[in-house]
């Protein structure tokens, strides 16, 4: 009788094969699956795609029945955009004509002579975007640092009502804008804080910051504590294991956390829409609005949006591994 | 170096345990109080302060744009607001709205998540192309599909065949090549939300299945289960709490929906769109800014989304508390 050893597999066997998911009928359902979720996420791409080719368009190409597929691309829609443009009197015409013959114009003046105008200074939008950066940009650092500094402490210390304290930060979160922003409203008229940088910072920071705890708290929790309670016995304080032993540890969720929170203050529209008016209104309010004011200027709407795009199709592919635990705060990871 | 100097404070501790007191200044209670109240102070401040300020206000006849101060008049705005059939039918068709959105969520984020369940090559590209609209700003998003609803020069039509605009339909004014459709615009702006939101439901759904035991179907293999009934008594039951989660969270979500309105319709045609949130906001901000009467509708309106979050947020507690 022949042994195992003559008989058995020649290599050593790792891992254990299931028959019925190499047969031939399963390979071809792989295939069949592989090319029907291609295709789906193609069509579930081509709102997208539409956008993206717009912001190129120009403004004929854009209003003419039927839709292009191909085009002249143009900088068109950055140019309304980002500027603000006067019909160039018809007395003038010769000086830009010569300057322009003389290649001493740039891109986007060129660009807008060739409608007939002249650039006389950047848009609104670019205020609306350095506003949307700044308040963004702060609100982010701040929710993510005071998220950072209460997820320790809900982590490791036996924080009395911890379970009812971070019940009520995340139920924060869970209010509609509209609703908490009559009294904020009210309030910030009061304290002269309606449309100013600093208001709205400080109401991103908050509306981030329940966030950033639950999502902090989580990351946290995965840093074994016993590497502080060693640095605490070699003599450490608690401050200085917090930052020299849980920081570094923590840096992924930190920089995970800090891109979530700037994409949502980037993307927030509905508190902007009602707190500001001028000085500190961010682009997403004012995206919406161009609609009504200057005729139907698609191809500036679709530039725009470009910018809100680009940066999130980044992020998603840079985030892709920590998605699951944004969208649920953190509660669930694989 | 700083490994050095937490030596030397270690051996100095046994020796001179004076001086270490006076290093470590902060005890961990003090450390936690600084840690978690400035979080905690915010909070209140911006969140809890505000509501309470807002219930005071519903129950005042108030206006922010008039200079007279809140006057108290009880329930009186409750009682108007449920008695105003307007307003109820603004509540429906939120209802239907969420009812219908979520419900194709649902359907498709599955549909999606059984899809992409077993990987292939490429598929994590795939999944993250797919993942792609549900991080877009929403006020944007209605933009875009603004555009492509166009019934002149949008691609929807085009791509759908109807290609001359005198018969085609034109979704976000509810017309079908002339004729009224009435919710027609309801149902184009529930599509960009099915759009959205469906990778959503498709991402916590894929955590789910890949986190089922692999010996459970290989132990129904065995058993030649169909495949069908794999589903049934395997799949499904087990991937239930996250898509429970998915749909809860998705029904807060389309309770509060704003952005996404404000960006394709306004409310329009008429009030076809006019969802709860967008009235609120027209009540409160716009027109003759009825504080005291907006408040009392923000009430009732956050009563009903409290009782839905209660459950997400019980929910995802039993799941970490799994994890």
């Amino acid at each position: 009788m022949a042994s195992f050893e003559e008989t058995g597999p020649r290599r050593p066997v790792t891992e254990s094969i299931r028959v019925d998911r190499i047969s031939p009928g399963a390979r071809t359902w792989r295939t069949i699956r592989a090319l029907l979720s291609l295709v789906l996420a193609l069509i579930i791409l081509i709102p997208i795609f539409v956008m993206v080719i717009t912001a190129f368009k120009s403004r004929v190409d854009i209003t003419t029945p039927p839709p292009k597929l191909i085009f002249t691309p143009t900088l068109e829609g950055f140019v309304f955009l980002l500027t603000d443009r006067a019909i160039v009197t018809a007395g003038r015409l010769a000086e830009f004509q010569e300057r322009a013959a003389a290649g001493e114009m740039n891109l986007f003046e060129r660009i807008a002579f060739e409608g007939g105008l002249e650039i006389t200074g950047p848009s609104d939008y670019v205020f609306r975007l350095r506003n949307s950066l700044i308040i963004a940009g702060i609100s982010t650092v701040a929710s993510v640092v005071l998220g950072l500094l209460s997820a320790y402490a809900f982590s490791r210390f036996n924080v009395p009502g911890k379970g009812d304290l971070l019940f009520f930060i995340l139920s924060t979160r869970m209010l509609p804008a509209v609703v908490v922003t009559i009294p904020i409203f009210l309030m910030y008229r009061q304290l002269r804080l309606h449309d100013t940088h600093i208001g709205m910072i400080f109401l991103y920071t908050v509306f981030n910051l329940s966030f950033s705890v639950w999502l902090l708290k989580g990351f946290i929790d995965e840093i074994p504590r016993e590497y502080e309670e060693a640095a605490l016995v070699d003599g450490y304080t608690r401050l200085q294991a917090f930052f020299k032993v849980v920081l570094p540890q923590a840096v992924t969720g930190i920089a995970a956390t800090t891109v979530f929170c700037l994409i949502f203050a980037w993307n927030e529209y509905a508190f902007a829409l009602m707190l500001t008016s001028e000085r500190a209104r961010t682009a997403p309010p004012s995206i919406a609005t161009m609609l009504g004011s200057g005729g139907l200027e698609w191809s500036a709407i679709a530039a725009g949006s470009l910018g809100f795009l680009i940066p999130v199709v980044i992020i998603t592919f840079a985030l892709r591994k920590y998605l699951l635990r944004g969208v649920t705060f953190g509660a669930i990871r694989q | 170096m700083s490994s050095v100097k937490a030596q030397e404070m270690s051996t100095t501790a046994s020796v001179a345990p004076r001086r270490t007191k006076t290093r470590r200044h902060l005890s961990d209670r003090a450390i936690q109080n600084l840690f978690m109240w400035p979080t905690l102070a915010l909070l209140i401040a911006f969140n809890l302060f505000p509501l309470f300020y807002s219930l005071y206000l519903s129950f005042t006849n108030y206006s922010a744009i008039a200079r007279i101060d809140p006057v108290w008049i009880g329930f009186q705005n409750f009682r108007n607001i449920l008695q105003d059939r307007q307003l109820w039918q603004y509540f429906a068709t939120t209802g239907r709205y969420a009812l219908v959105s979520v419900g194709l969520e649902t359907l498709l984020g599955f549909g999606l998540a059984m899809l992409l369940r077993e990987k292939f090559k490429g598929s994590g590209l795939v999944t993250t192309l797919i993942l792609i609209p549900m991080m877009l700003s929403p006020v944007v998003v209605g933009l875009f599909w603004k555009l492509m609803y166009n019934p002149t020069f949008g691609y929807l039509n085009y791509i759908l065949g109807y290609t001359n605009p005198a018969t085609a339909p034109d979704w976000l004014a509810s017309r079908w090549g002339g004729t009224p459709v009435p919710g027609l615009a309801l149902w184009a702006v529930v599509l960009v939300d099915v759009w959205m939101w469906s990778p959503f439901v498709m991402l916590l759904t894929l955590s789910g299945l890949n986190a089922i035991p692999e010996y459970l179907y290989e132990a129904a293999a065995i058993d030649r289960a169909s495949p069908w009934f794999q589903f049934w008594r395997i799949t499904l039951p087990q991937v239930a709490p996250l898509l429970l989660i998915a749909v809860l969270f998705r029904s807060i979500e389309a309770l509060k929906s704003f952005d996404l309105v404000m960006g394709m319709t306004g409310g329009g045609p008429g009030t076809q769109t006019e969802l709860i949130a967008v009235n609120l906001y027209r009540q409160a901000f716009l027109g003759q800014w009825q504080t005291g009467r907006a408040s009392a509708l923000a009430y009732i309106i956050l009563i009903i989304v409290i009782g839905v979050s209660n459950l997400y947020i019980r929910y995802l507690n039993s799941i970490r508390g799994e994890a």
